[in-house]
């Protein structure tokens, strides 16, 4: 059989051009281009809402660098990540060992109950939360004064030091529904003569499922954790509904720190997107970065 | 077939008794805060703050007339259903279509293609945000829904197209063999014999998008800063916190006007739900 030429391939695939044609154009405007164009607009000095744009370089980038807010906020959202991360993965696992049982009639309703969380919207979630944090009379203190577990009121997110963990929680909570799904999934992928083995053999001890069925499962926790830490990174919503990123700029992760310089102005002061795209740019290369590391460790394991 | 390692053992009622009686405890806390917002939705200001109970003495239904009417949530709940409803018919056609090509044929440029989506999938949406609102102020699509709609169906394609590639995939090829012996070309294959087989991926990636679309945040709040009109329920409860912070009930009546459509959709349609969620890991 002859090899076609290009241009015959191309033509021959001319339905199928038609087809990517329309998903390509909204990818290309609003994934693609806004990709690029952030490289761009962060070597300006410009405000978004004029046309006076100055080409300046590099200076973006140097000036966030040596902004000590740009760097509390860029660990901040790594604290995020390594809080999170490891609670919801070994949460979600312990309660979709439990509810991967047949025999428990209420699993199914346990199951949409943890789910529940993760179906409402976000930013209600933070609206609501500080509600139920509020140090007036809010129903978390009132539980933790009516069992005696503290005196007076804990004020959750106006101090600075427990301000973070709250949100971290309150993150646990929304999301964790979504974590004992992924376990699920990959507790059904066990085999069954393996699943059976155990069932002969009682199933009882700990051992069965640290030698059996955590090896089976772990090419899933890697992908698992990939997703769950950048969706860790990806908190904007919840904290800016919770806290706004305060007090005190205490909880002020980097998408927060983007936001606030591009579109939140302070008396007197112009927003600053060139600014704020240099750091969105810095963050989004130091996301990808950890992705292809993870990429690169999950390719290494599964070679195991 | 659904696999179980039942470590409860049937015989053994207590350990069963008490594994369900932790459960159901560990349920109510989990759901308290939801059921304290519907509860507040229908309390006085006061009666909120002055205990943990959750029945109201009265049902205040005058919450959710102030809200739906003096805070306008009843603008912002249509905004919101149509930017929702019409992204989830863009996203269907134009994820279905590429998806379709994706998972079934070859041609020049595929990997290609394949390669720049993969690589966007971890793209942080604050990363994208600024360039978006520029692209749609140039356009003039910042002040109207439009804008709005077209900006949430393009967001997130990635796993949406993944879903379907890998869907169609598995479609056998006999198929569309007899259709092309058949004379059938290119569209009508896809018309008459793909289209009718999608119906289950279809749903999945409507209730993702459905997800997403109602609950967004980042891209309304940026998009409608200067323009309230065009609100979404989620941005509408939050400018509500900043202007009207002392109606405790109200504020909570428009939490549950936002929240409650998708609960009600998530109990009915709780499969694809399931399935959209680990779809994402288990390919």
């Amino acid at each position: 059989m002859y090899k076609k030429s290009l241009s015959q391939q191309i033509y021959d695939a001319r339905w199928c051009y038609l087809f990517i044609l329309p998903c390509s154009i909204l990818t290309g405007m609003f994934v693609l281009y806004p990709i690029g164009m952030s490289w761009y607009f962060s070597l300006l000095d410009w405000s978004g809402f004029t046309d006076d744009a100055k080409f300046i370089g590099f200076q973006n980038y140097v000036e966030a660098i040596n902004d000590k807010f740009f760097w509390d906020a860029f660990y901040r959202s790594f604290i995020f990540m390594f809080g999170t991360v490891p609670v919801k993965i070994v949460l979600g696992f312990i309660i979709a060992v439990f509810l991967n049982n047949q025999v428990l009639k209420l699993s199914p309703f346990f199951r949409t109950i943890i789910f529940m969380p993760v179906v409402t919207a976000i930013a209600i979630i933070g609206i609501v939360m500080t509600f139920i944090f509020s140090p007036f009379n809010g129903p978390a203190n009132k539980l933790l004064m009516a069992t005696n577990l503290t005196s007076g009121p804990i004020d959750f997110l106006g101090n600075p030091d427990t301000v973070l963990p709250t949100v971290m929680g309150v993150y646990v909570w929304k999301w964790l529904g979504i974590t004992m799904m992924y376990w699920l999934a990959a507790l059904q992928t066990v085999p069954q003569d393996v699943y059976d083995a155990a069932k002969i053999d009682g199933a009882e001890g700990l051992k069965l499922w640290i030698n059996i069925i955590l090896p089976i499962v772990l090419p899933f926790a890697i992908v698992i954790i990939l997703v769950e830490a950048v969706s860790a990174l990806n908190v904007f919503p919840l904290i800016e509904t919770m806290t706004a990123g305060g007090p005190f700029f205490s909880s002020e992760v980097m998408e927060v720190y983007i936001f606030r310089t591009a579109f939140i102005t302070d008396a007197g002061t112009m927003p600053r997107l060139g600014y704020a795209c240099a750091a969105g740019v810095f963050w989004g290369v130091a996301v990808l970065f950890i992705t292809a590391l993870q990429g690169f460790w999950m390719r290494k394991i599964r070679r195991i | 077939m659904n696999k179980y390692l039942n470590f409860i053992a049937e015989k053994n009622q207590v350990r069963y008794l008490v594994i369900s009686i932790v459960f159901l405890i560990f349920s109510f806390f989990w759901i308290y805060p939801l059921l304290w917002v519907l509860s507040a939705s229908l309390k006085t200001d006061f009666e909120i703050w002055s205990g943990l109970g959750l029945i109201p003495d009265r049902l205040v239904w005058e919450n959710f007339e102030r809200a739906w009417i003096g805070a306008n949530m009843g603008r912002y709940f249509f905004n919101t259903l149509i930017i929702t409803v019409v992204s989830v018919i863009i996203v269907v056609v134009t994820t279905g279509m590429f998806g379709y090509v994706i998972g079934r044929y070859s041609f020049p440029g595929k990997k290609i293609l394949i390669g720049i989506l993969i690589s966007t999938i971890f793209i942080p949406q604050g990363y994208t945000i600024i360039p978006v609102f520029d692209l749609l102020s140039d356009l003039n699509l910042s002040k109207n829904l439009l804008g709005l709609i077209i900006a949430t169906a393009g967001a997130s394609p990635v796993i949406y197209i993944l879903l379907f590639a890998g869907y169609f995939s598995r479609i056998p090829v006999e198929l569309e063999e007899a259709a092309k012996m058949d004379g059938a070309g290119f569209f009508r294959i896809f018309v008459l014999i793909m289209l009718p087989l999608t119906k289950p991926v279809v749903a999945t990636v409507s209730i993702l998008q459905v997800l997403h679309a109602w609950n967004d945040f980042l891209l309304p709040v940026v998009i409608t800063l200067g323009n309230p009109d065009i609100r979404t329920l989620s941005v509408g409860v939050y400018a509500f916190k900043g202007e009207y912070f002392i109606d405790w009930s109200g504020m909570a009546a428009a939490s549950v006007i936002t929240i409650l459509p998708i609960i009600v959709l998530f109990l009915f349609m709780q499969k694809y739900f399931v399935e959209g969620v680990q779809g994402a890991v288990k390919g």
